[in-house]
């Protein structure tokens, strides 16, 4: 952005806000420019992308001739178009800021939009950064974390998300180890352990959780998506040529620390039998990074902040309502990418343009092109919902922990005190389960332990997770961390 | 705030800029950064994989989600607490202690509760 607009940007009311920039953010915010209305696009990283398009600094680094990164043709078009705007001043860019607090449209009469309050989240700047900006309407593209189950020693220096591996490769060509273990369930292993492989790391194996057999009552869908399946395909073959093994049905069931006792040194793994019982036999494996996922939970700050609904997806995702048009409950609102349901960047990226075509009004103008946009959504959408159905969390994953496993990190609670209060003292949501033991009480706010602790409440009562079980852990505010300086006014 | 508009196009300016180098201390020992590196990478690329204790159980923390979502990863820079390595850019000169972060997010308890 550009310091000079600063000023201008909080004197300034949108049409449109875009919140993020990822591939769904990017999407929204070129298709409301192109439409023609007055955009700001505000993002919590330094530089366009998200996490799906997180590349090297670009003051070092010249992003047009990066290799080896995913959709990268995609991101570079999308870019170009965004400067562009920003350069004509019909888009403004906000990097490095965070979304704290959302004040809705005045009842009745009064100002009619949006209040957003920001606060700057990179290094100081010349210029006053805006502390808010207003816009008719907002489109929420929020994206999405790893989600996370408890492992005994799990809290191990050396054992990471998946994501954030992945981040620090993508972001940084930063190694997280020399010798891996990728596991966890889902499509999103595969790239992980590729894109170590190729760095030079070692990977010893990925786990999946599940068996491939699932996705055989999928063909048909399967078949209308051809690129998911080349994509696939061609990970399997630089999986083969790496020589990495690609275990199904297998968990990895602990972590040990090293010599030192201070990181990982081994982990443990075994097999997912009949009925989802994990075997006894065990085999371990000697390696000094473990990176885990299970699917992704999507950021629910801001679509909690302006009341939207929400309800549990395929994954057990607690994710936003939206309709055709990418709408949420909340008039004025639209949501798109993960958010919305955990479906990919390609998803993300029409949801996205779909909601920053109908927000700049532009949606009778570009008939031809919102039909197109559903029905990419439709397929996408229908192939999101066969992978969920292929790689469910394993129902029974809490056989793996111990009395001594942390469940929540943050407020080291461990799983014998959760199993206490929901046995002994008959917590039987999660909301009460957080309030006797502290669990998701701490910095993360049960970011990394939300799923986890609310899976076990609904699971000591022997009944499914519901939305009402994610709910309370997914409620957060501020939306971001904001230091009592800020608030003050400093 | 950076963002689009002020970046160094022509490739000598970029090359001159991943050329340099960053300093900074952890504890006081000397490492180095390469630009635009956060100081989670810039530790892990010095084999450094924790930095802070765990109030209870004094266990080691380092980097985890690796994207600002976990707070496993907190530092203290320039005398300034409970800093996510993971987000925040090294700054030539950058000086990093390792603490035990405060009892919990003291914003989260002014606002939250
Ligand atoms: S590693 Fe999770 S917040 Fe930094």
């Amino acid at each position: 952005m550009s310091g000079q607009h600063s000023s201008a940007a909080e004197q300034t009311v949108f049409d449109v806000a875009v919140v993020g920039a990822g591939p769904a953010g990017l999407g929204a915010a070129a298709a409301a420019a192109r439409a023609g209305v007055r955009v700001v696009l505000i993002d919590a990283g330094h530089q366009l992308g998200g996490q799906y398009w997180r590349h090297p600094d670009e003051s070092t680094t010249d992003p047009t001739r990066l290799a080896g990164y995913r959709d990268w043709g995609e991101f570079l078009a999308l870019r170009e178009r965004i400067l562009r705007h920003c350069q004509t001043g019909a888009a403004v860019h906000l990097a490095s800021t965070h979304v704290w607090f959302v004040e809705p449209p005045a009842a009745g009469g009064g100002r009619q939009s949006w209040t957003l309050h920001l606060m700057p989240g990179g290094p100081p700047s010349r210029e006053t950064p805006p502390r808010t900006v207003c816009a008719e309407r907002l489109i929420l593209c929020p994206g999405a974390y790893d989600r996370q189950l408890p492992i005994p020693g799990w809290d191990l220096p050396g054992v990471m998300a998946a994501g954030g591996v992945q981040a620090l490769l993508k972001g940084h060509h930063t190694l997280s180890g020399r010798r891996a273990v990728v596991a966890g369930t889902g499509p999103f292993l595969l790239p992980v352990a590729q894109q170590l492989a190729r760095h030079g790391v070692d990977v010893l194996a990925v786990c999946e959780a599940n068996g491939l057999a699932r996705w055989m009552r999928h063909m048909p869908v399967v078949a209308r998506t051809p690129a998911k399946v080349s994509e696939a395909a061609t990970y399997a073959r630089s999986l083969a040529r790496a020589r990495i093994p690609y275990r199904t049905a297998t968990v990895l069931t602990r972590v040990d620390p090293d010599a030192s006792g201070t990181q990982v040194g081994a982990v443990e793994l075994a097999r997912v039998g009949p009925g989802g019982l994990v075997e006894k036999a065990r085999q371990r494996l000697e390696v000094d990074l473990v990176a885990l996922g299970w699917g992704f939970t999507p950021s629910l700050e801001l679509i909690n902040a302006v009341g939207a609904q929400t309800r549990i997806d395929a994954d057990q995702s607690l994710v936003a309502v939206v309709d055709d048009d990418q709408q949420s409950t909340v008039p004025g609102v639209f949501i798109a990418g993960e958010a919305t349901g955990v479906g990919g960047a390609m998803l993300a990226l029409a949801g996205g343009e779909l909601a920053g075509i109908v927000a700049a009004e532009a949606g009778h103008l570009e008939r031809a092109r919102v039909r197109a946009l559903r029905r990419e959504i439709g397929r996408l959408r229908a192939f999101a919902a066969a992978m969920h159905d292929a790689h469910p969390v394993p129902a029974r994953w809490p056989q793996w922990l111990t009395a001594e496993t942390l469940v929540c990190r943050c407020e080291e609670v461990a799983y014998a005190t959760l199993g206490n209060a929901i046995t002994e003292l008959g917590a039987n949501d999660a909301r009460t389960l957080k309030l006797l033991t502290r669990c998701a009480m701490g910095w993360c706010q049960g970011h990394v332990c939300g799923y986890a602790s609310a899976s076990l409440a609904a699971g000591g009562q022997g009944r499914a997770l519901t939305a009402d079980d994610l709910r309370p852990l997914a409620k957060q505010f501020p939306c971001a961390p904001v230091p009592l300086a800020h608030l003050a006014g400093e | 705030m950076t963002g689009t508009g002020e970046r160094p196009t022509d490739e000598h300016a970029l090359a001159a800029a991943a050329a340099r180098v960053l300093k900074f201390t952890l504890d006081g020992r000397e490492l180095t950064a390469r630009p635009g590196q956060s100081v989670g990478a810039a530790l892990t690329d010095a084999g450094v994989r924790s930095w802070r204790h765990t109030r209870r159980g004094g266990r080691p923390r380092g980097l985890f989600c690796g994207i600002g979502i976990c707070y496993d990863c907190l530092i203290t820079a320039d005398g300034v607490p409970n800093l996510r390595a993971c987000l925040l850019p090294v700054v030539d000169g950058m000086r990093l202690t390792t603490s035990a972060p405060a009892k919990t997010p003291p914003a989260y308890d002014a606002l939250a509760r």
